[in-house]
């Protein structure tokens, strides 16, 4: 008997969460009248729906199975990304740069740095973006089949065509309207899909100081301070005192400053949400009505996490059949992680892998109980099928599946239904953004700009509908590729970092110094682009290969505690070279734009905003100031 | 507002609810429950899904008789 089974009844959930999420396209399907309608949902959007949208476009795969494993690896400290990351980035794009992004009626990000700057930014950027979205939702999909297929023993086909099948049926009939109330709708499926998640599971380990007490034991176990899992600053005055290897600078300035700026404030998948708002006081308002529930997400995806690597598997839930070996899986001599290292087992590679299945969800329930840590089962490699070794010999642990874990652990079938909708809207809310995103950027930035110019309004809704096909079919195919070519992924996200990351710069100088001009900002961000590169290719990361992790260039600069201090340490890099030589290069060229063409893009020549009419509390800046201030109690409370 | 969201959602979690309570109901006291620690999670939180479910579907409800009312009133038509 497998001990995780779906009931009849979590098919009926599933089903019906699939009926409801195909009819709000059904019904929106006559409002799609204009290509505005399609892409912009008509600028008709409601804050408060706006703002739930804006943040669940985000909340995708990487957001719910990343966080909870960022979790388990590194404890409490992974709410930085909310409290030090988002939260003040959100309030930032809200009150500063929204005004330039709705008030200017650009349909897009890059559509805005071509009124701001010229045609060659605005293609660069247009391009890079349509290939990372395809890309990103091609990504969602593979992981979602390879989840469902490892702990529910679905086909990977029938996954794959399933959610393609229904992201496309979706915003095909309703476009940005349909994905953003389909996004609203799954906000709601994940916090109530999640709460009951955590509540069994902080019950199960003791409550919040149980948890806490537990936490101590792994941190004293591998070796850091007994709050190295459990405080959220104390360990960072250096980076080899805390499990994420970075230090309090690194953390505020590379992920604080550079990566979170960079992403809320400039990616179109969020902003998109932002620009469809009814008035320029709702646009303004979306990120900051997102960014109140944004602040207790942690409570929901980080805590699973946590939890995981503090209770163990109790026997009852123990398949039922004969005693499973699971031991063809194991390398001689290998001991789990948290134990004493032991000497490097060399793992023997079977030379029949391919044909050998990997581990069935009873398996890795066993391998999880005798050589896991808490719930969570040791990695198994994908093409040896065998667990995989860290560098000093211990088993290495596959943290990305902490909260699927989680989730087959503590919810019975009926409530498992609930958590598995959860599970596939944030998957699929991923998708819809990359999707909604990518075929505005191509139908506006790229088609109607380069290829067929002066076109009917009737012919772009078209496009708009075909790109949506064709989108998701070369997500598809990617989906299949990232089955054969791992690294192939792995490679495209590094080169979309190195894009990604100076990009903070450009929009910082294009918004709030009119001297920028567009030879500064495009050869600015190309040189960031590749300051990005360069050092990445320059530096690694404490025990990591050369090659698609750094040291590709041939001699290594310097090697930092962990990868994620080598992430930060990047941008933080591709985001100063672009600041500075954008400067540079703008103070060396001819302004192409006069004061009164900037009118309305840059902040100097724009004036202030009145809210007239709007009350004190529905202020953006009143809102910002209240949100601000609950992210510095949140820290100060969880130091 | 063409549709409002709070429609489809407070429907779809009103049923959710109902499912997951009435199944709590049935299987109460089974051996189902040992994963979730001996609570039946599906009626209580069935039954939080449901009176969810229901607030919104009131709000819906609520804004579409101040849409109404504000046509009757004669302030021309609600705002888009």
């Amino acid at each position: 008997m497998h001990s995780v089974q779906l009931g009849g009844i979590d098919y009926a959930i599933l089903i019906l969460y699939f009926g409801f999420v195909i009819g709000i396209g059904w019904a929106l399907k006559r409002f799609m009248k204009s290509s505005e309608d399609f892409f912009l949902s008509g600028r008709s959007i409601p804050a408060w729906v706006a703002g739930l949208a804006f943040l669940s476009a985000n909340l995708g795969a990487q957001e719910v199975i990343g966080m909870g494993a960022c979790g388990a690896k590194y404890g409490i400290m992974t709410c930085h990304f909310y409290w030090v990351g988002a939260i003040p980035a959100m309030v930032f794009v809200g009150i500063f740069m929204m005004p330039f992004y709705y008030g200017s009626r650009a349909r897009s990000v890059p559509e805005y740095l071509k009124l701001r700057f010229d045609e060659k930014t605005r293609g660069f950027n247009a391009i890079s973006f349509a290939v990372m979205t395809v890309f990103s939702s091609g990504i969602s999909m593979y992981a979602l089949a390879k989840l469902l297929n490892l702990l529910f023993g679905w086909d990977f086909d029938v996954s794959i065509v399933i959610s393609a099948a229904i992201v496309l049926a979706y915003i095909l009939l309703g476009g940005l309207t349909s994905a953003i109330y389909n996004e609203v709708l799954q906000f709601f499926l994940i916090v109530l899909g999640f709460i009951p998640l955590v509540f069994l599971g902080l019950k199960d380990a003791g409550g919040w100081s149980g948890m806490q007490a537990k936490l101590t034991a792994v941190a004293t176990g591998k070796g850091f301070a007994p709050g190295a899992w459990g405080e959220s600053w104390q360990n960072m005055s250096s980076a080899a005192a805390n499990p994420m290897g970075v230090e309090w600078f690194g953390m505020v300035m590379g992920l604080g400053f550079v990566l979170s700026f960079g992403y809320w404030c400039t990616d179109f998948l969020v902003v998109q949400r932002a620009m469809a708002a009814n008035s320029m006081s709702a646009a303004r308002r979306t990120p900051l009505i997102a960014s109140i529930p944004k602040m207790f997400f942690p409570f929901l995806v980080i805590v699973p996490g946590m939890i995981a690597i503090t209770v163990t598997w109790p026997t009852d839930l123990m398949p039922k059949a004969d005693p499973i070996s699971v031991s063809r899986f194991l390398p001689a001599n290998s001991k789990p992680e948290a134990a004493n290292p032991s000497p490097p087992g060399n793992p023997a590679i079977p030379t029949d892998a391919k044909a050998k299945p990997g581990p069935s969800v009873d398996e890795l329930l066993v391998l999880a109980r005798q050589n896991g840590h808490g719930l969570i089962p040791p990695k198994i490699d994908g093409k040896t099928k065998m667990a995989k070794l860290t560098k000093d010999g211990k088993l290495e642990m596959d943290y990305d599946l902490a909260v699927p874990m989680m989730l087959v652990r503590y919810l019975p079938t009926g409530l498992l239904g609930l958590g598995l909708c959860a599970l596939m809207a944030s998957f699929m809310s991923g998708m819809a953004g990359n999707v909604t995103a990518f075929n505005t950027v191509w139908t506006y930035d790229i088609y109607q700009s380069y290829l067929r110019p002066g076109k009917s309004d009737d012919h772009y809704l078209w496009m708009g509908r075909a790109a949506t096909v064709f989108g998701i079919g070369i997500s598809v195919v990617c989906a299949y590729a990232a089955t054969r070519f791992n690294n192939i992924m792995d490679m495209l996200q590094l080169v979309f970092a190195f894009v990604n990351a100076p990009l903070f710069a450009t929009f910082m100088l294009g918004m709030f110094w009119r001297r920028a001009t567009g030879h500064g900002s495009f050869f600015g961000l190309l040189l960031g682009t590749g300051a990005a590169a360069l050092h990445h290719g320059l530096t690694l990361s404490k025990g990591a290969e050369i090659g698609l992790k750094g040291g590709w260039l041939g001699s290594l600069v310097h090697t930092y505690p962990s990868e994620m201090a080598q992430n930060f340490w990047t941008a933080i890099w591709a985001w100063t070279t672009c600041f500075v030589m954008t400067i540079l290069i703008s103070l060396a060229t001819r302004r192409s734009k006069t004061d009164d063409d900037l009118r309305g893009l840059v902040y100097s020549l724009t004036p202030r905003i009145k809210e007239q009419g709007v009350p004190w509390y529905k202020q953006p800046a009143t809102l910002g100031v209240i949100v601000l201030a609950l992210a510095v109690a949140l820290n100060i409370i969880f130091w | 507002m063409k549709l409002d969201v709070r429609f489809p959602i407070g429907l779809m979690f009103a049923i959710f609810g109902l499912i997951l309570a009435v199944y709590g109901l049935a299987t109460g006291g089974s051996e189902l429950y040992d994963r979730s620690l001996g609570i039946n999670i599906n009626l209580v939180w069935g039954l939080v899904l449901l009176v969810f479910g229901a607030f919104m579907l009131f709000l819906a409800w609520r804004g579409a008789q101040g849409a109404c009312a504000d046509k009757k009133a004669g302030d021309g038509p609600p705002k888009a």
